[in-house]
């Protein structure tokens, strides 16, 4: 057998088109995602947040979700972690003798996990059946249980580990911070903003929320400055000398940005807010499947080499077996 | 150490019991209940007020000389208006008051005379009480008692003390005349006395923390332990965040925004209200003041805490503005940034799976060396597969486990 | 020369013990669904993806990929003598994908859902997992109808005995089976490259979650790779093993011809990784990565023995050396998959460890398959006579 000149000549005419298919699709660089017009966020300062746990008991209460009994007399309201139940949790940071607040050694430091509501959500990119979507005014990242096969991709993907499961249920389904859109529908604001008593976390359009982190910023250490509560441009301040920051916000530019900021005086890696690149993840997966599988051009340059291939050498061995 | 008073003193307690009531004018009872009171407010074990009793009876009363500073009598009067029983009588009859400028009838030269006479007789034995904050600035000139500045008097005064008691948040660190901008220089007891000073700070302060003080001293002949600002740490070792009865409204994120607001009249928090429980220690939500009942302390009543205890906070930082957090305090159910979580290798899911990739390697490996016995002639009858009972090789169409 | 049922007993050791285990799985899987996930298994909101996933859908479809590998051997490089191989290979490959799409409906959480993966109103063409789940869905229907041609047979030879209509229309479904067929064939080849691949694209979103080790842009490429690989190697493994349970003659000719393919595919995937994990400097790993550089290398070590063995022509041809050979192959490739979805992934403080039910189910996959392809072969057209696959071997040489 061997190969002959007409197969090598076909193999190459396939293999030439592909490569030409690939060419053309490939300078398809999947566009940059950026903030809607009507961002919305929030801002979490960990100097400010005093480990009272409001919005946790305020979240519960705005979104119908049971307290996660963890400790023995299971008298205590405790969750671990965010989970189907928690939709946001304050988890605190020690050190050594954890005397001081804000201090990275022998300090303490709390810090509020949430939905980050990423301008390029790895959920919302990962979904197959668009159950995860990112509104396109408001930027809120929200979850349809009618469309949600519960096939838990968004789970393994999130960088931040934010989507949570009900494995304990049979009729089961995901569980996130949907930054109370249902509230926000009735002109109010996310419940963890409304009841925080320091303005830790705060609520806002996104480009005054930035504005405001970058002010906090360039205070200087223990000069007395006032903090709005519940909204960046309220007029329910309270003053406070400043605390020391961290050089940077976090969320501005990880894994494509996101729109709920943190500001905190520890590292945030020790925070568990993870050091992230500047493209997201799914940033590369996406253009690899736009490159491969554009316009099914390729597929269907492939299928059509092989049909014709198939076709030629099924009649061959027709012709062999009698 | 306590088991021999109750056991062979009970002739002892009757015979002290019947002193006391002579000595007092006060009913066994309302004397037992004075010292079991004392012995509680100090944290001592049971059986102390026993000791405390006895002491009181056998013991000469010591001699208080009482100073007022740059004060405004608020912690003598505090004592004063207590509805123990008699408890004014008590502490009159408890010590010999030798100087007290409130409560002396005297006045002018025939008290200063007195106190100079009690002490020189009680030289090195009487208790120092300072009640009031020492004006140091330009030489002292503004507080004067008969023509001596409060600075010499605390010389003169502390000199040949056993104890010196500052009284007060004025006398502890200045209190009240110390506010911005502390226009006559006040300044605490201890700034200007470098002995050990006794330091009992609060505006007023509850009259039990310093009635317990003394009667400590008088029984055991020293002071209670103190901690590094001088406070007895019976009364100041805990802040009012972690004993306060509104703590778990605080827990749970119910806060008071506004007096009178629907929260504050449910009596919720007041942290956000400027409460600076969070950085004052005191014992004000266990003991209460007024002798009236639960509720009795400002925080009860409605109005946060100023932290008059403090320096530093009392009179330096706004009534509303929000304390700061001393440090995470009970109950501490925060969980850390990174939980273990998850299950790992139980014995059943080890079990199972070694099972599962002992059968399929074993089978594998004898799979393999029944193949390296020679190729099988051609069979004409196809369809005769071996019965053997560890026939499991196809079970594993991979070998991964 | 065509195929022939192999006859025998049903009911057999291998098959009771296959058949008990089905059960087993069965009333696990009715647990699963009448008592939710969390009771059955161990998985968690840090491995959300546990064995199921990983073996049986990842590792279990490219298992699965023999009936691909023949094809492309068969139909586009144009070697005849391989096409005894393909039926076999095809049923093994019905078996992998039917088992993996099924393990893929037992582990989504809203599976009367499941409908929506194929209905285009809800399809998000950015996800990777949309592909592949409408791919797998639409090959495991293709292998299904490719295998359809060994049951028709049967079936005519029924028919034949009766005549009349039911015999016209048997010939009939007979006759557009074999005009479409090549349709079938060409799909079938087109999907898997398709989905294979994007089984390693799945992996990307995952970021800085998985060792650095597996985590490449090229996963796509390696994953391709690795199926081929596994392919051959079930088609190896599946023969030799038949061969000797069955007592059939050994087709260790035509095998000895195949392992080539298996060798050059898997030194491939070795060539290619080495260079990737060279080029993005990530060689530190293996020493860093608390054990997990013990799996890198194994998987390598695993491949790398099967090539060597292969080297030489005279193993190649022995039984024994094509049976280790294929197993290792599989072993490698199959923990490479295994590693990158579940081994390699790590969140923070999460722990995860398959519960034994869950692996109970898993093995009653894999028993699903071996019950069924013993009774198939038993009962329908599949196997050729070894001495004509021999002899097609024997005429290349």
């Amino acid at each position: 057998m061997g190969l002959t000149r007409r197969h090598f000549l076909r193999g190459t005419a396939v293999a030439g088109a592909a490569c030409a298919v690939a060419t053309v699709t490939v300078t398809e660089v999947r566009e940059e995602k950026t903030l809607p017009p009507k961002a919305v966020g929030l801002l979490f300062d960990s100097t400010l947040c005093v480990g009272c746990k409001a919005c946790v008991t305020a979240c519960r209460e705005a979104n119908n979700t049971y307290p996660e009994l963890n400790t023995e007399d299971k008298l205590w309201d405790v969750p671990l972690d965010l989970s189907a139940r928690t939709l946001t949790v304050i988890k605190a940071y020690s050190e050594g003798s954890a005397e001081n607040k804000d201090q990275e050694n022998d300090g303490f430091a709390f810090i509020k996990k949430s939905c980050l509501h990423c301008v390029d959500p790895s959920c919302v990119s990962v979904c197959p059946v668009s159950a995860m979507t990112k509104d396109p005014v408001t930027g809120v990242v929200s979850y349809d249980p009618n469309n949600c096969i519960g096939c838990r991709y968004c789970v393994e993907a999130c960088p931040f580990g934010v989507p949570r499961f009900e494995y304990d249920k049979t009729i089961a389904r995901l569980r996130k911070c949907e930054m109370c859109k249902q509230r926000q529908v009735d002109g109010k604001i996310p419940a963890c903003a409304e009841v925080c008593p320091n303005g830790a976390t705060l609520f806002g359009s996104e480009t005054r929320l930035r504005a405001e982190a970058e002010r906090r910023l360039m205070l200087t250490v223990g000069e007395r400055a006032f903090f709005p509560r519940k909204t960046v441009d309220s007029t329910d301040t309270h003053e406070k000398p400043s605390s020391r920051y961290n050089t940077k916000t976090y969320g501005l530019t990880e894994v494509g940005g996101t729109q709920v900021l943190y500001l905190a005086g520890v590292s945030f890696e020790k925070l568990g807010l993870p050091t992230l690149p500047e493209k997201s993840f799914v940033s590369t997966s996406e253009k690899i499947q736009h490159t491969l599988y554009k316009g099914m051009i390729a597929p269907a340059v492939l299928f059509s080499g092989l049909l014709f291939a198939v076709r030629r050498h099924a009649n061959h061995n027709e012709k062999e077996k009698e | 150490m306590w088991d021999g008073v109750e056991q062979m003193a009970e002739q002892q307690n009757r015979e002290t019991l019947t002193g006391a009531e002579r000595a007092l004018g006060v009913s066994r009872r309302t004397f037992l209940q004075f010292c079991a009171g004392v012995a509680a407010t100090l944290g001592l074990p049971a059986g102390a007020e026993a000791a405390i009793a006895r002491s009181i009876v056998a013991r000469r009363r010591p001699a208080v000389i009482w100073l007022h500073l740059s004060e405004c009598t608020g912690c003598t009067e505090s004592m004063l208006i207590s509805e123990h029983p008699a408890i004014d009588k008590l502490i009159l009859d408890l010590v010999s008051l030798d100087y007290h400028e409130t409560l002396f009838a005297s006045a002018g030269y025939q008290a200063e005379a007195a106190r100079k006479a009690s002490m020189a007789a009680n030289k090195g034995k009487y208790l120092l009480v300072v009640e009031g904050a020492v004006s140091v600035k330009d030489g002292g000139i503004y507080c004067k008692i008969g023509g001596r500045t409060a600075i010499e008097m605390v010389n003169e005064c502390a000199k040949d003390a056993a104890a010196v008691i500052a009284l007060g948040s004025c006398a502890s660190w200045g209190g009240m005349p110390s506010a911005q901008p502390n226009p006559t220089g006040c300044v605490g007891v201890s700034e200007v006395w470098k002995g050990p000073v006794v330091n009992i700070p609060g505006c007023p302060p509850n009259p039990y923390n310093f009635l317990s003080t003394v009667v400590h001293y008088i029984t055991y002949d020293r002071l209670p332990d103190l901690d590094n600002q001088g406070r007895p740490k019976f009364a100041y070792s805990c802040l009012i965040h972690e004993n306060c009865e509104r703590r778990p409204h605080f827990d749970a994120g119910r806060f008071a925004e506004e007096f009178g607001d629907a929260g504050h009249r449910a009596g919720w928090c007041l942290y956000r209200l400027g409460c600076k429980g969070p950085e004052t220690y005191a014992n004000c939500p266990a003991v209460l003041f007024g002798d009236a009942g639960g509720g009795c302390w400002p925080v009860g009543t409605g109005h946060p805490c100023i932290g008059c205890t403090e320096k530093g906070v009392g009179f330096a930082k706004p009534i509303h503005a929000l304390a700061e957090l001393k440090f995470v305090t009970p109950p501490a159910f925060y969980p850390r940034i990174v939980e273990e979580q998850g299950k790992g290798v139980s014995v059943a899911s080890a079990a199972v799976l070694a099972g599962g990739a002992g059968i399929a390697v074993g089978a594998s490996v004898a799979m393999a060396k029944n193949l390296g016995k020679g190729s099988k002639p051609e069979q004409k009858q196809e369809g005769k597969p071996s019965k053997k009972p560890e026939d499991t090789a196809e079970n594993s169409p991979d070998c991964t486990e | 020369m065509s195929p022939k049922p192999v006859g025998g007993p049903y009911i057999t050791g291998t098959t009771i013990l296959a058949a008990l285990m089905v059960a087993i799985m069965g009333t696990l899987v009715l647990a699963r669904f009448c008592f939710g996930l969390g009771t059955v298994t161990n998985l968690n909101d840090g491995y959300s993806w546990g064995l199921w996933l990983a073996y049986d859908v990842v590792a279990g479809t490219a298992i699965g990929c023999g009936g691909y590998a023949i094809a492309l051997v068969v139909y586009v490089l144009n070697k005849g003598h391989y096409h005894p191989l393909v039926r076999p290979a095809i049923l093994a490959s019905m078996f992998g994908y039917a088992i993996g799409g099924t393990s893929v409906l037992i582990d989504i959480s809203r599976w009367w859902n499941f409908w929506h993966i194929l209905w285009p109103t809800y399809f998000n063409l950015n996800s990777v997992m949309i592909e592949v789940a409408l791919c797998i869905s639409i090959y495991t229907t293709v292998l299904i109808l490719e295998f359809a041609p060994a049951v028709v047979e049967k079936v005519a030879g029924w028919t034949r005995q009766r005549g009349g209509n039911l015999h016209a229309l048997t010939t009939t479904v007979e006759k557009v089976l074999d005009k479409t067929i090549f349709v079938l064939v060409a799909l079938g080849m087109t999907l898997p490259t398709m989905h294979q691949s994007s089984l390693g694209t799945m992996l990307i979103p995952f970021g800085y979650f998985i060792n650095p080790l597996w985590q490449t842009p090229i996963l796509p490429a390696l994953y391709l790779l690795t199926a081929l690989s596994i392919g051959y190697a079930i088609v190896m493994f599946e023969a030799t093993l038949v061969s000797d349970r069955f007592a059939r003659p050994s087709e260790a000719r035509i095998l000895g011809l195949l392992s080539r393919y298996m060798a050059a595919v898997g030194a491939l995937f070795l060539l290619v990784r080495c260079i990737d994990i060279l080029y993005r400097g990530k060689v530190h790993y293996i020493f860093t990565s608390h054990g997990l550089g013990f799996a890198f290398l194994g998987e390598n070590l695993l491949i790398l023995i099967a090539i060597i063995l292969l080297l030489s022509e005279h193993r190649r041809l022995a039984p024994r050396y094509q049976f280790i050979a294929a197993m290792c192959i599989m072993s490698g490739c199959v923990l490479y998959r295994i590693d990158s979805y579940l081994v390699a992934y790590h969140r923070a403080g999460w722990h995860y460890f398959p519960s034994a039910p869950e692996i109970l189910i898993t093995f009653g996959m894999i028993a699903v398959e071996v019950l069924g392809y013993i009774l198939i072969v038993r009962h329908f057209p599949v196997l050729y006579s070894a001495k004509h696959v021999n002899a097609q071997a024997l005429a290349t040489e």
